[in-house]
């Protein structure tokens, strides 16, 4: 057991530090909440690219630096601490370049994994539809050959970051007639693509959080396929072990929390037991959760795909966030059911607008009933229901 | 960043559970918790020949030189086991307090009795009264007389001073804020002791001093120490104690899981309804939060790195988090579970009193509001 980072790894996480100070300081963006995935901007994700940090742990031959997760985990830690605009880069980052590398054919690669680290293309996911959520693998998406090509109709939803996103992984039932886990095929799709259309869809905080997706005789050539035809199930399994992995199930409204302990210092309401005490409950609860996140990245530098481990922390640490807002609204009593705008709100809104978000966090990347699922049969080995 | 045991530790772990799992059954257990002593001898004796008395202390005191870390493996496997007796009180109580605070001349006087397993050691420090785990709260005076002190007043739940060679008692030698660890001879005169029935049957008593006689020489370390430098024997007594929790509540998630994979009702498994899945999904969350939790104020201590933080939320987490999980264990288990025909209560009342030793988690969710700077 060894709870310390490297020599290397502290001065990297006070350069990330140093740059996003530098970046608020100049006044390019504020912190906000859940700015990992609603933080649009390509200025931040140029930027953040000429540091090298998009594809970190990737090999060095897709323009990556082939780092630890561990690495990574402090850079993301970072990001989330400031609340940085990320959400162009992230998801690409954190697991569509992963599947290409896993999975992908070596042309698929060359064409995307640069083009990734160099910020200039980023990805939606083409999951979820509307009668296939937690049960993935009913998913009703179409793709058939037709000759050199895969013609895609369906509809896909929740698909966060789509009005920004240049391609979509897209899963699509390619064998009818084969058992339903075992007939899927995972393809990139160009957004610009002929009979793709987005709507755009406005979540309970008011954001446009999300997109749905149709896919009208969409032509998708069949170098687009990733991995192995029918396999794509296993692919999108895979795919979201990691999309659970990370710091932003903790730290998506984090400077909410900095921001409340500010307040109840300045506000003399921190001598009061009541406070102290959910306070206190709550950076117990986060320090848990960020040794949870810890041991994830362990298991991926460990060669190993994250499985029950990021199922648990993920599940954890939603709840956490759930809490966080819940207590930041009890703190500020009427106050908090001021929306941004209002001229009296505190804290900027952000404790309501974390209080509604949160609900919808232990609901994407798996339900928490799924992760749990998840970690009882897989991380427990109890017999599957 | 490492969050596994190297392989030293492992050793040491396959070892003490493989020794516990013979040496220290349920029926031992039932045994000691219903003895006078509540330990025996001669279990005693093989684990000081195991080196595990000495496993923290450096050589030149006979022991093995390890870390507290390593020791930390080892508690966790005990409270695995349910070990009875006075480990915990020797070890962690007693002889790393004088490792910490004692002159070189103390240090060779009492460790190596200690590392052979001769003698035993206890901590006198809390006292009647509620929510006083802190040194601002004691009340027990040591007053100077003719070049000797008296040391009056009650120390309550002291673990093993029955059995006991050496006592060290804290006690307040100035008026305000002035602590003094004395090592008492637990055989001098004016000491009473009285063990306390408590439900883990732990041995835990009240000990009376009454103008019980102690000289400068039995000054552990310096006289009118402050609050804070003592703070340092409950911080590791709670992550001592949190790292047994760790182990007991592994064992009980276990215990627990099998039970679910072959209880049947209804035809099946009763672990292959979701509704359990469910609760065992949280349980193993909460064993984990409190094992990286309690191993990384372990590992913190072992460096020698401040981290009252970090023991208290280690200890604020293990308390809520066991009584969390125990409560999900005996409700899988369903009636057997609250028999004393199963094992599951050996757990429970070990989980409930462990949570009250050295701070529950009100007690240190305070110390980290003060640690958040609020």
């Amino acid at each position: 057991m060894d709870f310390s980072f490297t020599e290397g790894q502290n001065k990297f996480r006070q350069e990330v530090r140093d740059f996003l100070e530098r970046e608020i300081k100049k006044g390019y963006w504020v912190p906000t909440c859940d700015a990992w995935v609603q933080g649009f901007n390509p200025d931040f994700t140029k930027r953040v690219a000429q540091k090298g940090w998009i594809g970190l742990t990737w090999p060095k031959k897709y323009g990556g630096q082939e780092r630890s997760h561990v690495d990574r985990l402090i850079l993301t830690e970072e990001m989330l601490r400031y609340g940085a605009p990320a959400a162009c880069h992230w998801i690409s980052d954190r697991q569509v370049g992963g599947a290409i590398l896993s999975f992908g054919s070596e042309e698929l690669k060359q064409e995307f994994l640069p083009r990734i680290v160099r910020g200039e293309i980023y990805f939606g996911l083409g999951m979820s539809e509307p009668e296939a959520g937690s049960d993935l693998a009913s998913l009703q998406t179409r793709a058939v050959e037709d000759g050199d090509y895969y013609v895609i109709n369906g509809q896909k939803t929740w698909t966060s970051c789509a009005s920004f996103a240049h391609y979509f992984d897209v899963y699509a039932r390619t064998d009818p007639s084969a058992p339903k886990h075992r007939g899927i095929s995972e393809f990139i799709v160009d957004a610009r693509s002929p009979g793709v259309t987005r709507i755009p869809m406005v979540d309970i905080t008011g954001t446009e959080a999300w997109n749905d997706i149709f896919f009208d005789n969409v032509r998708v050539h069949k170098k687009y396929l990733v991995g192995e035809k029918n396999r794509g199930f296993y692919q999108v399994l895979h795919q979201l072990d990691y999309e659970r992995s990370g710091m932003e199930r903790l730290m998506g409204n984090y400077p909410l929390f900095e921001a409340l302990l500010q307040f109840v210092k300045e506000n003399k309401l921190s001598r009061r037991p009541v406070i102290r005490n959910k306070l206190a409950q709550l950076q117990i609860e986060f320090e848990v959760g960020r040794l949870l996140i810890y041991r994830v990245a362990l298991v991926m530098d460990e060669g190993r795909a994250p499985n029950w481990e990021s199922a648990m922390s993920k599940a954890y640490c939603t709840e956490f966030e759930k809490r966080l807002a819940a207590v930041a609204m009890e703190i500020l009593g009427p106050y908090g059911q001021l929306t941004s705008n209002s001229k009296l709100a505190p804290l900027r809104g952000m404790a309501l607008h974390s209080y509604l978000g949160s609900k919808g966090y232990s609901l994407q990347a798996g339900t928490t009933e799924i992760l749990k699922n998840i970690l009882a049969v897989r991380g427990l080995g109890l017999p599957a229901s | 960043m490492k969050l596994t045991l190297n392989e030293e530790q492992e050793m040491l772990r396959k070892t003490a559970r493989d020794f516990l799992t013979d040496k220290c059954s349920k029926k031992f257990v039932k045994q000691m918790e219903e003895s006078d002593t509540g330990y025996s001898r001669e279990l005693w004796q093989e684990m000081a020949e195991l080196g595990w008395m000495g496993l923290v202390f450096p050589e030149k005191y006979g022991g093995g030189n390890m870390s507290f870390l390593d020791l930390a493996v080892l508690l966790e496997e005990m409270g695995r086991a349910c070990l009875p007796g006075p480990f915990f009180s020797t070890v962690v109580l007693g002889g790393l307090p004088v490792l910490e605070l004692g002159s070189e001349e103390q240090k060779l006087a009492y460790l190596p009795q200690l590392v052979r397993g001769e003698k035993i050691f206890t901590l006198a420090w809390s006292e009647p009264g509620y929510y006083n785990y802190s040194a601002a709260a004691i009340a027990v005076e040591a007053k100077p007389e003719n070049g000797k002190y008296f040391i009056t007043g009650t120390k309550l739940f002291v673990p093993d001073a029955h059995i006991a060679d050496y006592i060290l008692c804290v006690a307040k030698t100035k008026p305000r804020g002035g602590f003094t660890t004395f090592i008492v001879a637990a055989k001098t005169v004016g000491i009473n002791c009285t063990v306390l029935k408590t439900t883990a049957g732990d041995k835990l008593c009240e000990v009376v001093f009454d103008r019980t006689p102690v000289t400068k020489d039995n000054i552990l370390g310096r006289l009118n120490q402050r609050q804070r430098s003592l703070q340092r024997i409950i911080e590791r007594a709670a992550v001592g104690k949190c790292c047994e929790m760790v182990g007991n509540l592994q064992k009980v998630l276990e215990i627990t899981l099998e039970y679910a994979k072959t209880r049947k009702q209804f035809d099946r498994a009763i672990g292959s309804f979701q509704i359990i899945q469910h609760c065992l999904a949280d349980m193993a969350t909460d064993v984990d939060g409190a094992r990286f939790s309690t191993y990384q104020a372990a590992w913190m201590l072992s460096q020698d790195l401040p981290c009252t933080k970090e023991v208290a939320i280690a200890k604020a987490w293990a308390s809520q988090a066991s009584q969390r999980v125990i409560t999900l264990a005996h409700q899988i288990h369903g009636a057997i579970g609250v028999t004393m025909e199963h094992e599951l209560h050996y757990y429970t009342r070990r989980a409930k009193a462990a949570e009250l030793a050295f701070g529950d988690a009100d007690f240190h969710r305070e110390i980290v509001a003060r640690e958040m700077g609020l």
